[in-house]
This record gives structure tokens, sequence and C-alpha cells, in this order.
């Protein structure tokens, strides 16, 4: 009964976060403000509402984030591109500070605890963060309409593999392949819940590294964290253990979108004013998610980001076809 | 051959490397939060006004460097790349300095990594390690970035 109670309540947070972050009237107050003029009308005394807003969203998003088993960049990008009246050029910016941030908390503790692995990782970050730089290079060369259109397909994309998507906690690797044993990318870790050591090593990797090719290249592109792609990729492809392949790609991010990061740095897409309420409200909001962690249901919470990242997919993609006159 | 021996501990070089972005990314984060505050409680002065930043972040970035030079900085080029540096004393572009933390501790863990592996004879560990880092070098010097 208090079990029920309590799932009840965890329900209604789900439902209210939900609601803050698809239905909220900041919404239609950007996009007003969007649509009327690309300057958006702030009285100068009210300077400080939008960061406060993006303080509030990006703390909702942190809690989201860390529930649905996603980045922050992945939620970042679409939601506030799609309703808030920043440009996109700087919302990828800061979408890939989000990513890297996360990914440089979480890196340290992930490598010592040898979850992360760094043997794994390097072979794999030379070609994501070369690609990442292409794609940023790329990204920032286009026009914005083409952008918003491609990035809107490219959340449906992510929607669909992750509907799709197996996951598999040990895959069977009967034999490592020559390019993995002559790099010795291969490791041992105890499970936790079994407290048995696994013997992993990998396979495909030729494959596995091309992958990584438009892996890095849609990070850069879009500003978006690549978790969602590289999981799939190490635990399925490579066949790397479900953990090791979660804590590698996590890992993986702080130097792909490093590399990224750095041309849209240097190219001035980042207004302080966006990126410090920004990283501060996904960092706050992954505290307070890793506590509700313990009793969330993880079923609701990934349909939940399902249906945020479609609607937000459908709106950039709505965007783009908008601008470039389609609609 | 015991060197290259798998265990269930982290490597030498993974240890080095955990610890250099440990502490990178917390200087990173403590200075984040020190700038943000000069910043926004006006004590330190930045180039935008607080209360006119919002007329700018909705025009793409190439128009938002010419309008803030234009109406701000009267400099001979918008400033990209490493301009800030040299605006560090103003409030605003002061925040790029942890970014810059946060974006450069990869690039110092690379580095530091590099002779521990070529030391232990993993040279193809130690090329793709260097390889990346300058990369990751080039990305940051400015060099790549074009576009618009």
């Amino acid at each position: 009964m208090m079990l029920k109670k309590m799932f009840g309540k965890v329900g209604g947070i789900y439902v209210f976060l939900l609601c803050s972050l698809t239905l909220s009237p900041v919404w239609a107050l950007a996009s007003e403000v969007s649509a009327a003029s690309p300057v958006p009308v702030v009285d100068g005394a009210d300077w400080w509402k939008w960061p406060v807003i993006l303080l509030v969203v990006t703390f909702i998003m942190g809690i989201i984030a860390v529930l649905g088993g996603v980045g922050g960049g992945v939620l970042f990008v679409p939601i506030i591109s799609g309703f808030f009246p920043f440009h996109l050029d700087f919302v990828r910016g800061t979408g890939l500070l989000v990513a890297l941030s996360g990914a440089l908390a979480a890196g340290p503790g992930l490598l010592k605890a040898n979850l992360a692995s760094l043997r794994l990782a390097l072979p794999v970050a030379l070609i994501a963060s070369t690609m990442a730089i292409v794609g940023a290079m790329v990204g920032l060369a286009l026009p914005t309409h083409i952008v918003q259109l491609c990035l809107g397909g490219t959340i449906l994309g992510i929607v669909a593999i992750m509907l799709t998507a197996k996951k598999s906690e040990v895959p069977e690797v009967p034999q490592a392949d020559n390019l993995s044993s002559a790099l010795r990318i291969c490791g041992i870790y105890t499970e936790a819940s079994t407290n048995q050591e696994i013997n992993w090593k990998v396979h495909r990797t030729p494959a596995g590294l091309f992958s990584f090719i438009i892996i890095g290249f849609m990070a850069g592109m879009f500003g978006l964290g690549a978790g969602w792609a590289n999981v799939p990729v190490l635990n399925l492809m490579m066949g790397a253990p479900l953990k090791i392949s979660v804590a590698t790609s996590k890992f993986l991010l702080s130097i792909t979108d490093t590399s990224a990061a750095w041309i849209y740095v240097n190219k001035g897409c980042v207004i302080p004013m966006m990126v410090v309420p920004s990283l501060i409200g996904i960092m706050l909001g992954s505290f307070v998610g890793v506590r509700l962690l313990k009793i969330a249901k993880p079923t609701f919470i990934r349909w939940m980001v399902i249906a945020i990242l479609g609607f937000a997919g459908l709106k950039a993609l709505h965007k783009g076809l908008t601008a470039s006159g389609i609609l | 051959m015991s060197e290259h021996q798998i265990t269930k501990e982290a490597t030498q070089e993974q240890l080095l490397y955990a610890n250099i972005l440990e502490k990178g990314m917390l200087i990173g984060l403590i200075i984040m939060f020190i700038t943000f505050a000069l910043y926004v409680l006006g004590i330190v002065k930045p180039v935008i006004p607080l209360e006119q930043v919002s007329s700018y972040w909705a025009q793409p970035v190439h128009e938002y460097l010419e309008a803030i030079n234009n109406n701000f900085l009267h400099m001979d080029h918008p400033p990209t790349g490493w301009a800030w540096v040299a605006l560090i004393g103003k409030g605003d572009f002061l925040n790029f300095l942890p970014i810059a933390i946060l974006s450069g501790v990869t690039i110092v863990c690379y580095l530091a990594i590099v002779p521990g592996l070529f030391a232990r004879n993993d040279k193809a560990m130690g090329i793709i390690t260097l390889a990346t880092a300058v990369i990751l070098s080039l990305a940051a010097s400015g060099i790549l970035a074009v576009g618009h």
C-alpha cells in the first residue's frame, strides 16, 4: 500500500515534469516572440527572466536525463532550440558544453572504477573527435533552416533507435578481431550484483570504428551528445558488456564534445548568460535525478523521454519546413 | 610481458588521466561560479550591458558578432577565436576562461599519458593518443574555425 502510494507520488512528479517541459505557457511566449520578431522583446529590467527560465527548465531536464538514461545534450538542443528564442548556433554551442560538462563530471569516477575503458575509448575517440570537428564546421556553414530540418530528422531517428534498440548485458564475443587484439582492447570487471568477474573483449572493431565517423559528425553538427548512438555500437556491434559500454560512452563524450566545442567557442557561439545557467541547471537536476533514481520506474521515464524527444523532433522539423517556405 | 597483463584495476595511464580530468573539471567549475557571479552581480562590467543581452541571442552568430562589434567593441574584426583573451577584463568575456579550462582539460590529459604509453612500448596506443592530442589542439587553436 505504501509502495503504491510512493509510486503514485513519483508518477505525479513525472507527469508534472512532462507537462512542465511540453505544455508550459513559456513555450507559447517563446514561439510568439520568435515568430513576431527575430529579436525577443524583453523589458530591459527583466533581462534575468530568460536565464532563470532556462535554469528551471534545464534543472527539470537534468532530472529527466538521469532517470531516462540519456545525456543532457540530446534533450537540451531539440527542446531549447524548439521552444526558446535563442538562435540555433548558440543552442548547439551551449548543448555541446552541457554534454561536455556532464561527461567531465562523470569521467574521472568511471575511469577510476575501471568501468570506462581508456583502451576502448582512445581509438574510437580519434575518429569521433576528428569527425565532430568536421560536423561542427559543416553545421556552422549550412543555412540554419537546413540544420533545423536535419536536426528534426535526427531526433526522430534517435526516437526510432530508442524504441527498437536492444541491449545485451554481456554479449557473446567468440573471438576478438585482429585489430582489437593488436590494440589489446579488453579488460576485466567485477559485476557488483553477482560478484562475478567478467573477462571482456570486442569484435567487429573496424565496423565499429567506421560507425563513429557518422556518430562524431552528427555530434558536432547538431551539438548533441552522442550516448544514444555510442552505447548500441559499443555494446551490440562491438560486443563490449553493457556497463562498460555505457561508462565508456559517457567518458567518450568528454573527448568528442571537446573537439566540437572548441569549434563553436572559436566561432563565438557562446553567450555566458545562456551557458552558465544551463550548466548549473543540468548539474543540479542530475544530482536530484540520481536521488530519485532509487524510487523511479525506468520504463515509464523511458517512454516519457521518447515522447518529449518525439515532440521536440517534430517541432524542429516544423520550424525547418516553415523557414524553408515549404509550410 | 607483465606490463601488458590484464587486471581488474585501472591502468596507470587510466588513473593519471582520471586524476587530471577530475582536477581540471573541479577548477573549471569553481572558476565558472566565481566569474559568473562577478558578471551578473555587476562587479565586473560587461561589454554587452546585462539588460541588452536578450536583444542579441536570437541572431545567427555572425550577425551577433558583427552587431556587438559595431555597437560596443569597435575592433578591426568581430571577436572570434582567442580574441576573448584581450577582453578578459570584461564581465561577459571573463566567463570564457572557465569554458576554455573545461574544454581544454582533455588535451592536458592526453598529453600527460603519451610518455607513459611509449615508455611501456605501447606504440600503437601512443601514436593514437598523440594524433588525437594534435587534432584537439588544432580545434582549440582556432585555425579550423571557418564557415558562414
